[in-house]
């Protein structure tokens, strides 16, 4: 009786460790892994040369989606794989290198490269041959006149009026709105772009400009420059600046014992920024942070987890997920939908179901029906408070309990 | 127009940003002058030694002062590495260029796969301290600069007149074979020159990490409107290397003052030309 029993017992618990073993491996046996030959995506990025430092936060969130889409279903069931090259920062080198990754090295699909210039480069090579290309940073979209070219940030076709008026609502919900202002910005094309545009739109809200300042991309000494904004004294500074030059404007200012009332920096290095002493109440643009409302959206929260592990891993010193690795990953999940929704590698096909249809991404759903296939403009604000980014305008997106400080 | 207190404080600024000029175009108008040799990769052995300060000062906090203690020795010995590399392999002036230019780029990757493309800031409590004097303001960390660069070319321009090296380095530079012929071994002090200049380069990047923005990309920032200190002030001339790198700042930031801060990069090379025109005796 007590051997039947044992037998019984050992014959159970085999059966239930069996049974463990097939329900903790089951979601991978159900879920059909891509296989076949992988589809190839091919792309540049500026891995070297002066974008190489934004360059870097965008190949780490497309290898993070790269590996998601894969864990799912790849793209038509066929694993994907990404064949990245080094445009080295030059429009030029983009353009030969998309022209071998189509001609020669006979990638199935493109994605965009990094900023303004080479996606220009991009997009005409992409043109001649038909291809759909996603693409994140063109700041001035009336640029992208390619009807197979989308944009993965929400920008809007008109970003230098429609932003210029988030800005300026902002500034008006202030307990003493800003009554002039001073717009000191970059050449940089799409920097210098904002600025023109951030004038008119001041203007017409009778916000006056006392002082429009414009210096060349990479500028050694802001001195001078913060001695004229100084003396204008304005209620409010508007600054086009990339990278540190943020950092070097302010610093530049104290050393003059002059901190502006209120400042906005277009395109900061984010953690230098918050971080500094100077940096603090300072304003920036955003489509996304990693806090509420953005971290509710549906895989958001494991993307950030993920590029957090990897920028900190790669040694980059700000290494949460903002709108610039946002930008790569909602490339990636346009191509994804794009391919799976059309059920075909057409180019032709995945444009016509894009400009049909609503995609998901990480910045929430997005439309290409609009001038320049863009959708509606979603352009945050954000400051720097205690050292951190926070969403604060439009109201609704700042975070419970998080509200613009004057 | 700009006020009094406008240009002048435009003018301080422009001065000491201008020590900042001199200071890495002294080493180069040395090797240049003196030993006939282009070294482009002065830049990027200045931007190694800002980074080798904002690693100690972040990662190890060591102030820059100390810091300095290890990085210009070391570039002292990288700058007689790198001569030995010249003498090996006998490069000519036209060569140096292309060599340099080869191990700056080499440099410049190497920084980026340790430090990484990103944007770096050596953060410092005493980076924006400033003297009142009067209306204006006057930075503390460029007034230092320009004091550290005015010693080092002050001294050097001493040692190069009234030191038998120095003597013996410019006979060099003119006839190394005349010179040779009194007996100055032209190699020995060849070494010594190189290493000075690297050290230079250390100085300098020790300096450029506490008032500049670090970024493997910015090696190539200062070229163009050194070189053109370099020329304006004269081959092998510390002194003027100093007050060319001044006039060239001051002229830069008058400009941004008064015009547009858009025409500083075409100040340097405007005056560059007018002076070549003009070929001054002092020039």
């Amino acid at each position: 009786m007590r051997e039947r029993m044992g037998s019984w017992r050992r014959r159970h618990v085999l059966a239930g460790l069996l049974g463990s073993t097939a329900m903790l491996s089951a979601p991978a046996i159900l879920r059909a892994a891509p296989s076949g030959k992988p589809v190839r995506v091919g792309g540049t990025l500026s891995l070297t040369g002066f974008l190489a430092q934004t360059a870097v936060i965008h190949k780490i969130a497309s290898e993070i989606m790269v590996e998601e889409i894969n864990s799912r279903d790849g793209f038509l069931g066929r694993p994907v794989e990404y064949v990245l090259l080094d445009d080295q920062s030059k429009p030029d080198v983009a353009r030969s290198l998309y022209e071998k990754l189509i001609t020669v090295d006979k990638v199935d699909l493109i994605q965009g490269p990094y900023a303004t210039a080479p996606i220009l480069a991009a997009m005409g090579v992409a043109q001649r041959y038909g291809k759909v290309i996603v693409q994140s940073s063109m700041g001035i979209p009336k640029l992208q006149t390619y009807d197979m070219a989308f944009p993965a940030t929400p920008f809007g076709p008109e970003p230098d009026k429609s932003y210029p008026n988030v800005i300026l609502d902002a500034m008006a919900s202030l307990p003493a709105p800003p009554k002039n202002m001073v717009i000191l910005t970059s050449k940089f094309p799409s920097a210098q772009f904002m600025a023109q545009g951030m004038k008119v739109e001041a203007e017409k809200r009778g916000v006056k400009v006392p002082l429009y300042l414009e210096y060349e991309a990479g500028n050694r000494d802001f001195g001078a420059i913060a001695a004229r904004v100084k003396e204008a004294n304005a209620d409010f500074l508007w600054v086009g600046s990339l990278g540190l030059e943020s950092n070097q404007i302010l610093e530049a200012l104290k050393k003059l014992e002059y901190t502006p009332k209120g400042s906005f920096h277009l395109y900061p290095a984010p953690g230098p920024l918050a971080l500094s002493p100077d940096g603090n109440l300072a304003w920036s643009s955003t489509f996304l942070e990693p806090d509420e409302p953005f971290m509710s959206r549906p895989g958001v929260a494991k993307i950030a987890a993920a590029y957090k592990e990897r920028a900190t891993k790669a040694n980059l010193p700000y290494p949460l997920i903002d709108a610039q690795a946002a930008g790569m990953v909602s490339e990636w999940q346009i191509l994804e939908q794009g391919v799976n929704g059309a059920k075909s590698l057409d180019d032709k096909q995945i444009a016509a179901f894009l400009k049909k249809n609503v995609v998901n991404t990480i910045y929430g759903p997005l439309k290409f029906d609009g001038l320049y296939n863009h959708g509606a403009p979603a352009q945050l604000i954000r400051q720097v408070q205690n050292k951190e980014w926070k969403v604060v305008w439009p109201r609704e997106f700042a975070a419970p309990g998080v509200k613009l400080l004057p | 127009m700009p006020s009094a207190t406008l240009l002048g404080q435009a003018l301080i600024s422009g001065v000491l940003a201008g020590g900042m000029y001199g200071l890495l175009a002294l080493g180069l108008s040395l090797s240049w002058g003196l030993l006939r040799l282009v070294n482009l990769s002065h830049f990027a052995l200045a931007f190694l030694a800002a980074y080798l300060t904002y690693e100690l000062g972040t990662t190890y906090h060591v102030a820059p002062w100390w810091s300095v203690l290890i990085i210009v020795p070391s570039m002292f010995a990288i700058g007689l590495a790198q001569h030995w590399v010249f003498v090996r392999f006998k490069v000519n002036e036209l060569g140096s260029l292309l060599i340099t230019f080869s191990f700056a780029v080499i440099l410049e990757v190497g920084i980026q796969l340790y430090w990484t493309a990103d944007y770096r800031r050596f953060e410092t409590h005493y980076a924006t301290w400033s003297i009142k004097a009067g209306p204006f303001y006057i930075p503390v960390l460029e007034l230092i600069l320009c004091l550290v660069a005015g010693v080092l070319a002050w001294g050097t321009w001493l040692w190069l007149r009234k030191t038998y090296v120095g003597k013996a380095l410019r006979a060099s530079a003119e006839d190394a074979d005349i010179a040779a012929a009194y007996g100055v071994d032209h190699r020995k002090l060849a070494y010594l020159l190189s290493g000075i200049g690297a050290a230079y380069a250390g100085v300098a990047g020790t300096f450029i990490a506490l008032i500049a923005t670090l970024a493997p990309a910015q090696i190539w920032a200062w070229l163009g409107v050194v070189f053109a200190v370099v020329i304006i002030g004269r081959l092998g001339n510390p002194l003027g290397a100093l007050a060319a790198g001044m006039l060239i700042g001051a002229s830069e930031s008058i400009a941004m003052a008064v015009f547009s801060p858009a025409w500083a990069p075409v100040v340097s090379f405007s005056v560059l030309i007018a002076i070549l025109l003009w070929d001054p005796e002092w020039s």
